[in-house]
């Protein structure tokens, strides 16, 4: 179990390494000058002016110092938890401005993401090697997988919230609330909420379903299972059998998953315009504001890693193999 | 059964397991092709997928020509729902939204097509070279592949096209497929490492040819069927996260996609003036052409793997 937890904490950590420098050198290869976007900005025309607010921006943002020492003062910063500052929102510090909408991406994934995965795998387990549902249940599987993340978003946001009107179709909360622990703006937070978890949710849901009955099928023409059929064990037990055993490429596909996910969380969100990192994406694309995007990136890419090592965790309780130094997960 | 989860892969570990079970008994099953054939055009779910994924593929072929208008073109009256002159209405601005969605299937294939084949050549390079050699280069590239796997790609493309501004459609499958492959490496690497010990691999060792050519000649060979059905999935993830990618903003600017139809309905808010033949056709174009890659892959490995087969 050490081996393979120390494996895959090395894996992490080159990952976080090569995410930080992909994430320092990506705005470093770019045509064309933050700095001078922004004093362009400013409109003033006075070149003294122009020349001081330039060496200003540089200063505070560390351009003007040799390559290999800007990337050290970009960990030593990071480590700060300082992810500079943001320039749409100049002068707030970007951690702030993206604490202020994890909450909310977080809110529609987590439940999006451990439902679909327990009602996906039930409902798949159920369709294997039955006839009816198997029918019905796959081919919908498949469009459902197929669907673009935004596209089923833009079709709920459409029929259930303009046509029927039953759901707000923008914002996380209703605009004349102001944010505090009421009955009132709870329960509205909670009707804005609806929308999003519900699209992100369904086009998860059929990727589980489709994946869990095709190991389902897999495991039941399995060695043991033919060996406990054979014994005379009931279906019932055999099927459970296979069932646990198909929960571990599950597991192993729902951290392979978040990526994906994550990707379509943000999405869903520009579409209801829902106040989380998928609209601070968007937000900071057309402001060009380069130092939140990246924050945000990064930020992002830190709660993939962290999710990914809290699998692996749950994947050692749930795999004895891995606790005996057996080869259970491959790396 | 083959790798069913295929926008990101997590069917790989399934897939593993089952293509080698399936291996030693289809050992010539892509070779031959006529037999191949035959139960390709006589398995509904090929057919059925193939036939839909052929038709959009032809009518962003050859559409463009006999429309009168260009996508972006002024055509019509505003806001017009679908009639004869315009068989899918027209925008806000009076754009002839068939137009739109013909010159759209023809990126969407393309950017399927590109960065399916750039992820695909990744992929099973590392894969052969890793499966194959074994030893360092097997632990460094499986390093590679693991760091790759682990990083959310769709978040690397949105910086990436953000700042580098990926501005045609080329570039942006290039893109796509450069962050899409870690998934197939493995599959594909623990498959040559089942096949590296056999005798044939051997004899061809003792024959004195180089690796390259035993990849290629005996290697490869064996798993011809899976590798296509593979680039299938390649093929249909790319044109998902194109559509994303496309959707925030960071799509193609010299071209039009479905993913930018859709993301200028929602930016002219066609939701509340009740447009709705401005965002439904893109959205149900990308889900069909997907959906059937899906299932024609689905019946594709009942082709190649005779056990699954229905009697």
């Amino acid at each position: 179990m050490r081996g393979y937890l120390a494996r895959k904490t090395l894996v992490y950590g080159l990952t976080f390494v090569v995410a930080v420098t992909l994430n320092w050198l990506i705005p470093r290869l770019m045509p064309g000058d933050p700095v001078q976007r922004m004093v362009a900005r400013a409109a003033v025309q006075h070149p003294e002016t122009i020349a001081s607010m330039a060496a200003y921006y540089e200063r505070t943002f560390g351009l003007d110092l040799p390559i290999w020492q800007q990337y050290l003062n970009y960990w030593a910063a990071l480590f700060r938890g300082d992810l500079g500052t943001s320039v749409w929102l100049f002068p707030t510090p970007v951690s702030q401005v993206v604490l202020e909408a994890v909450p909310y991406t977080l809110g529609i994934m987590i439940p999006a993401i451990v439902l679909s995965f327990v009602v996906g795998n039930t409902v798949g387990a159920m369709a294997a090697r039955s006839r009816w549902l198997d029918n019905v249940a796959l081919p919908v599987g498949y469009l459902v997988t197929a669907m673009p993340y935004m596209w089923l978003a833009i079709l709920l946001a459409w029929g259930l919230g303009v046509a029927l009107g039953w759901f707000p179709v923008a914002g996380g909360y209703d605009f004349g609330l102001v944010p505090q622990w009421s009955w009132t703006f709870v329960a509205d937070l909670l009707h804005h909420w609806v929308l999003p978890f519900l699209s992100l949710f369904l086009v998860s849901l059929g990727g589980w379903a489709i994946g869990m009955r095709n190991l389902i099928i897999y495991e039941l023409e399995s060695d043991y299972s033919n060996y406990l059929s054979a014994l005379g064990a009931p279906r019932r037990l055999v099927r459970r059998y296979a069932f646990r055993n198909a929960m571990l490429p599950q597991i192993t596909g729902l951290a392979l998953q978040l990526g994906t996910v994550l990707g379509g969380a943000l999405v869903t969100e520009i579409v209801f315009g829902y106040p989380g990192l998928g609209k601070l994406v968007l937000s900071a694309i057309q402001n060009q504001d380069f130092f939140l995007l990246q924050g945000t990136l990064l930020f992002v890419v830190i709660g993939v890693l962290v999710a990914n090592f809290v699998i692996d965790i749950v994947y050692v309780l749930v795999d004895p193999r891995t606790r005996t130094g057996l080869t259970g997960a491959t790396a | 059964m083959t790798a069913t989860q295929p926008t990101t892969g997590p069917g790989t570990e399934t897939a593993d397991q089952a293509a080698v079970a399936a291996a030693p008994s289809g050992a010539r099953a892509g070779g031959d092709l006529r037999e191949t054939l035959y139960f390709a055009l006589r398995n509904p779910k090929v057919l059925v997928g193939g036939v839909v994924v052929l038709g959009f593929l032809v009518l962003g072929l050859v559409g463009p020509s006999f429309l009168r208008y260009a996508p972006m073109d002024y055509a019509g009256p505003p806001m017009a729902p679908p009639s004869a002159d315009f068989p899918l209405g027209t925008t806000t601005f009076g754009q002839d939204v068939f137009a739109q969605f013909v010159a759209g299937l023809r990126s969407t294939f393309l950017v399927g097509v590109l960065g399916g084949a750039v992820a695909a050549v990744i992929g099973m390079t590392i894969g052969f070279v890793a499966g194959y050699r074994g030893g360092l280069i097997d632990e460094l590239l499986n390093m590679l592949t693991n760091v790759v796997l682990v990083i959310p790609g769709f978040v690397v493309l949105v910086i990436l096209n953000a700042y580098l501004g990926v501005r045609s459609v080329p570039m942006q499958a290039l893109y796509i497929g450069v962050f899409s492959w870690p998934w197939v490496a493995r599959a594909v690497r623990s498959q040559t490492l089942s096949l590296r010990s056999r005798d044939f691999i051997d004899l061809a060792r003792l024959s004195g040819v180089g690796v390259g050519t035993i990849l290629r000649r005996e290697v490869a060979p064996n798993m011809y069927s899976y590798l296509f059905m593979t680039f299938v999935l390649l093929f249909g993830g790319s044109i998902l996260t194109a559509a994303s990618l496309d959707f925030i903003g960071l799509g193609p600017t010299n071209a039009m996609s479905l993913g930018l139809m859709m993301n200028q309905a929602v930016q002219w808010s066609a939701l509340h003036l009740g447009l709705w033949w401005w965002f439904v056709p893109p959205g149900l174009g990308i889900t069909l052409i997907v959906g059937s890659l899906y299932i024609m892959n689905v019946g594709l490995d009942e082709v190649f793997n005779p056990k699954l087969r229905e009697t």
